[in-house]
C-alpha cells in the first residue's frame, strides 16, 4: 500500500484512529432497492443543525410529491418537502434517534405515488452535465440549495448552503466530496459511488463554481476500489481528482480527511473553511446537483440497513420521514440475537428503542447488531495504559477527560480541552478497562457549557 | 408498529455509542499477556535455581492472591483475582527475591505489595507505586540482613549458584568480573528473574511487540544507562566492569521491561513514558555508581513512579489545531 499520497501533499493518513471491523462485506455488494411509498410519514420540524423550520400547511391539506411544507427558520436551518403525495394530518410529537422530543408534520399518502424505477429515474436518471455548468451563478447555486433544504447527508446535517456558498471573507481553494464512509457496516455511499456516479460529479463541479475553489477532490478509502474506479470512470476529463487514502476510522471526519489529503490542519475549534477548504459527502453532492439543475428538493435519501441482527441487509432508497421499524421489516425483521438498534453506524449512532422513530435527513443507516456484536467484558478501573491516549484523532487525554468528568473538576475539565473531543468513540473502543469514555466526555462537555453560562 | 410482530421479540437495550468494542483488549487479556512475556524469565529461574525458584514462587503467588482475597474481603468489594494483576505482582516479587530467602520474606512482602501498594489505593489502576517493589522495599529494609549479600550467598545451598556471590557484589568486594556471557544466559548467582538478560530481552521484547508493555519505557532507560555507563567507562578506564556488565548484569533488563513498564505506575502519554524510562535509567546508574547498594532499579522505578503524576502534568499533548 502506498504510504504517501501521490498529486497531493497530505500523507494519506491521520495519525491515531482505530481498525474496528469494517463488516461492509453483510451490505455492499447489495444494489440500492426503491422501498415502497409507505402509507405515512412523520417529518421532523427539526432535522439539521441549526434552528427548526416552520410549518407552512394545515391539518386536512393536500400536498404533492415534493411541495414545500415547511420554511427555514433564519440562515442556519433548512426547509422540509413532502416525499409523497397525500393528506397532512394533526401534528404531531415525534422522537429523535438521539433521544430528543419534536415537533413533527406527519402526511398520510394518498392518490397516486412515483415508486420502483419511475422514482428512482426521478431523483438519479437523466443526464448529468460535466461541461457548461460555468453559467450557473454561484449566488443561485447556494439559493436553489437552501430552497432544497439540503443538509450533510453523511450524518452531521449542517444545512449545506452554509457552507456551499460564494464567501467574501474567506477564500476557499479546494472542495473535498467526501466518500470515506469509514463508518463500520454502513455502505449507503459506497452503493451511490457505484450506481450515481454522474450526479455526484456533477453536485462536486456545482459546489466548486459556488465556492470558487479550483481544486475539487474525491476522498475515498482504500478498501473500496470499486467505488474508486467507478468515481475515476465519471470524473474524466473534469480535472476532478480522486484522493485514495487509508483505511481507518474516522478517516471520514473532515479534519481527518483535510489532513490526510491536502496536510493542512484544521484550528482547534475552528471549520475546515479557516484553511481554505469546504467538506461535503457525496450523497449531498448529489443531492446538490438535483437540486440546481431540476430545482427539485431533498425528499429522498440512500439509507443501509444491515447489522448482524437483521435477516437481509439492504441499501435502500427511502423517503424522509418513513419510520425505522418498516425498514426493518422490509429487510425481514430482526433476528433473534438482535440486541440493539442504532440510527447510524455502531461508532457513532444512536441506540433507539421506538420504532415508530422517522429517519431524518441526517439518518446514514440502520444498524441491528447481536449480542454477540455488542458484548464488551466488565469495566474495570482504568489501569492507565494510555491505549485512549495512542488512538484519540484529536490527541486529547481521555481518561483524564473521564476522570475530570466524575470528580466534576472544572478546572482539569477545561485544562484537557474537552471541546476539542468530536465523539468518535475511538478511545472507548479501545479502552481495555472498558471505561464509557465519551459518555464521561459528553458530561464533561455539558458541564463546561453550563457553567460558561 | 408492524415490526413488533415479527416472529422473534429480541431484548432490545439502548446503550450510548460507540457500540463496538475492541475484543481483544482487555485488562485481563493485558494481565495474562504480561504473565506470558514473563514465562522465559521463570523458566530460566526454575532452570537455574531449581527448588529455590519453586519455592519463592509458590510462596508469592499465593501469598498475593490470599491477601488480595483478604483485603478485598476486608473492604467489602468483589475480589479482582480474575484480572490476574495479583497474580503479576506475585510473581514480579518472586523474581525480584534472592531465592535463598526465607519463607516469611516472601508472605511479609506480598501482604505489603498487595496491602500497601495497592489496596490502600483503591485496588489496580489507583495506586502510585508499583505494588511488588512496594513489598520488596519493605522486606529489603525491615530485613536487611537477609536481604544483602548475605541473603544471595549461602555456602550450604543446594543450588550451586547459590554459594556464589552475585556477580555485582563479587566486584564491589573483590573487584571479580563476570564474563559477559554468563550474564547474558543468567548462569549466576541474584534475584530469581535477573540473571538472564537473554530472557529478559526475549520476554520483554514479546511484551513490546504486543503493545502491552510501552517500549518507550525500556527503549529509555537501556539507551540511558548505556550511555552513562559509557561516560563511567571513559571517566574510569581501568574498570573491568563495562558498559556491558551494566546492561546485562543486575538487574537493569528485569526492571525495565517488567517492572518499570506496569502501565498503572508509569505515565500515560508516548512523551511522558519515555521521560519515565530515562529517569528509571539514570538513577540506576547513579545508585549503582554513587551509592552503597550494588543495585538501584527498585528505588529508581519507586522514585519514577513518585514523579509519574508531575510526568503526566508536563506531557499533556496538544490538542490536533490548537494553536502552540
Ligand atoms: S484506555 Fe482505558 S484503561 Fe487505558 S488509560 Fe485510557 S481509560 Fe485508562
Ligand atoms: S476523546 Fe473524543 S475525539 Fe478523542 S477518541 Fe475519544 S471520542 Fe474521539
Amino acid at each position: 500500500m502506498r504510504s504517501k499520497l501521490q498529486e497531493f501533499p497530505g500523507k494519506g493518513s491521520f495519525a491515531h484512529g482505530v481498525h474496528p471491523p469494517g463488516k461492509k462485506e453483510l451490505a455492499a455488494d447489495v444494489p440500492i432497492e426503491v422501498i415502497p411509498p409507505p402509507p405515512r410519514v412523520i417529518l421532523p420540524l427539526l432535522q439539521s443543525a441549526g434552528a427548526a423550520c416552520i410549518p407552512k400547511v394545515k391539518s386536512k391539506q393536500q400536498v404533492l410529491f415534493g411541495e414545500l411544507v415547511a420554511e427555514a427558520q433564519g440562515f442556519v436551518s433548512a426547509p422540509l418537502h413532502a416525499p409523497l403525495s397525500g393528506i397532512v394530518q394533526k401534528s404531531v410529537v415525534t422522537t429523535l434517534p438521539n433521544g430528543r422530543h419534536v415537533r413533527a408534520i406527519a402526511i398520510q399518502a394518498e392518490g397516486e405515488q412515483l415508486q420502483g424505477q419511475a422514482l428512482w429515474d426521478e431523483i438519479f436518471g437523466g443526464d448529468w452535465p460535466k461541461q457548461g455548468l460555468q453559467e450557473f451563478d454561484p449566488k443561485r447555486i447556494a439559493e436553489a440549495i437552501a430552497r432544497a433544504g439540503i443538509v450533510g447527508l453523511g450524518g452531521a446535517a449542517f444545512p449545506t448552503h452554509v457552507k456551499i456558498m460564494p464567501n467574501e471573507k474567506k477564500t476557499v481553494d479546494t472542495i473535498m466530496i467526501n466518500g470515506c464512509e469509514c463508518e463500520p457496516y454502513l455502505t449507503p455511499d459506497y452503493r451511490l459511488m457505484l450506481e450515481a456516479a454522474a450526479p455526484i460529479i456533477t453536485g462536486a463541479l456545482l459546489a466548486a463554481r459556488a465556492t470558487g475553489a479550483r481544486h475539487i477532490i474525491i476522498g475515498i478509502e482504500d478498501n473500496k476500489p470499486k467505488a474508486i474506479e467507478s468515481m475515476k470512470r465519471a470524473a474524466a476529463g473534469t480535472g476532478i481528482k480522486i484522493a485514495v487514502v487509508k483505511t481507518k476510522y474516522p478517516q471520514g471526519s473532515e479534519k481527518q480527511l483535510i489532513q490526510a489529503v491536502t496536510n493542512r490542519t484544521v484550528p482547534l475549534g475552528g471549520l475546515p473553511l479557516d484553511v481554505g477548504v469546504v467538506v461535503s459527502n457525496v450523497a449531498t453532492a448529489a443531492a446538490v446537483a438535483r437540486a440546481v439543475l431540476k430545482g427539485r428538493p431533498l425528499t429522498h435519501r440512500v439509507v443501509s440497513v444491515t447489522g448482524g441482527g437483521i435477516v437481509h441487509p439492504k441499501n435502500l432508497l427511502v423517503p424522509i420521514g418513513i419510520s425505522l421499524g418498516e425498514l426493518i421489516d422490509y429487510c425481514g425483521g430482526m433476528t433473534a440475537d438482535a440486541a440493539r438498534m442504532i440510527a447510524g453506524g455502531p461508532m457513532m449512532g444512536f441506540a433507539f428503542h421506538d420504532l415508530a422513530t422517522p429517519v431524518t435527513k441526517g439518518t446514514s443507516g440502520l444498524t441491528i447488531l447481536t449480542h454477540k456484536e455488542v458484548e464488551r467484558e466488565q469495566e474495570t478501573t482504568c489501569i492507565r495504559c494510555g491505549r485512549c491516549v495512542d488512538v484519540c484523532p484529536m490527541n486529547l487525554v481521555p481518561t483524564r477527560l473521564a476522570l475530570a468528568a466524575r470528580h466534576k473538576n472544572l478546572d482539569l475539565i477545561r485544562k484537557y480541552s474537552v471541546m476539542a473531543c468530536f465523539e468518535c468513540g475511538c478511545c472507548a473502543y479501545i479502552c481495555p478497562a472498558n471505561i464509557p469514555l465519551v459518555q464521561l466526555v459528553r458530561t464533561g462537555k455539558t458541564m463546561f457549557l453550563a457553567d460558561r453560562k | 408498529m408492524k415490526a413488533e410482530q415479527t416472529q422473534y421479540t429480541p431484548v432490545i437495550h439502548v446503550s450510548p455509542a460507540p457500540h463496538l468494542s475492541s475484543r481483544d483488549l482487555t485488562t485481563r487479556k493485558m494481565m495474562r499477556d504480561v504473565l506470558l512475556g514473563l514465562s522465559p524469565v521463570v523458566f530460566m529461574a526454575l532452570y537455574v535455581f531449581h527448588w529455590y525458584a519453586v519455592k519463592q514462587l509458590m510462596i508469592c503467588l499465593l501469598g498475593c492472591l490470599a491477601a488480595e482475597a483478604l483485603f478485598m474481603k476486608m473492604r467489602a468489594k468483589s475480589a479482582t483475582l480474575n484480572d490476574y494483576s495479583a497474580a503479576v505482582t506475585g510473581i514480579i516479587l518472586a523474581l525480584s527475591l534472592p531465592g535463598a530467602a526465607p519463607w516469611y520474606i516472601g508472605v511479609i512482602a506480598s501482604v505489603v505489595a498487595i496491602g500497601m501498594g495497592k489496596v490502600v489505593f483503591g485496588g489496580i489502576g489507583m495506586n502510585i507505586f508499583n505494588p511488588a517493589m512496594v513489598g520488596r522495599a519493605f522486606v529489603m529494609i525491615a530485613f536487611a540482613g537477609a536481604m544483602g549479600a548475605p541473603g544471595y550467598e549461602q555456602i550450604h545451598a543446594t543450588v550451586d549458584v547459590i554459594t556464589r556471590a552475585t556477580p555485582m557484589d563479587a566486584f564491589k568486594q573483590t573487584g571479580a568480573v563476570a564474563s559477559l556471557d554468563s550474564l547474558f544466559w543468567g548462569l549466576t548467582n541474584g534475584s530469581l528473574g535477573e540473571t538472564s538478560a537473554l530472557a529478559c530481552i526475549l520476554g520483554g521484547l514479546y511484551l513490546c511487540v504486543r503493545r502491552t508493555a510501552s517500549w518507550q519505557i525500556p527503549a529509555g532507560t537501556v539507551v540511558t544507562a548505556a550511555a552513562l555507563a559509557g561516560i563511567a567507562n571513559l571517566v574510569h578506564p581501568e574498570s573491568n566492569w563495562t558498559a556491558l556488565h551494566h546492561l546485562l548484569g543486575g538487574s537493569l533488563l528485569f526492571g525495565a521491561f517488567f517492572i518499570a513498564t506496569d502501565p498503572v505506575t508509569s505515565p500515560l502519554t508516548p512523551k511522558g513514558k519515555f521521560i519515565f524510562g530515562i529517569g528509571v535509567g539514570f538513577f540506576v546508574m547513579v545508585l549503582r555508581l554513587f551509592s552503597g547498594y550494588p543495585e538501584g532499579v527498585m528505588f529508581a522505578v519507586l522514585l519514577m513512579n513518585g514523579v509519574t503524576p508531575l510526568i503526566n502534568h508536563w506531557t499533556i499533548p496538544r490538542p490536533l489545531g490548537a494553536i502552540p
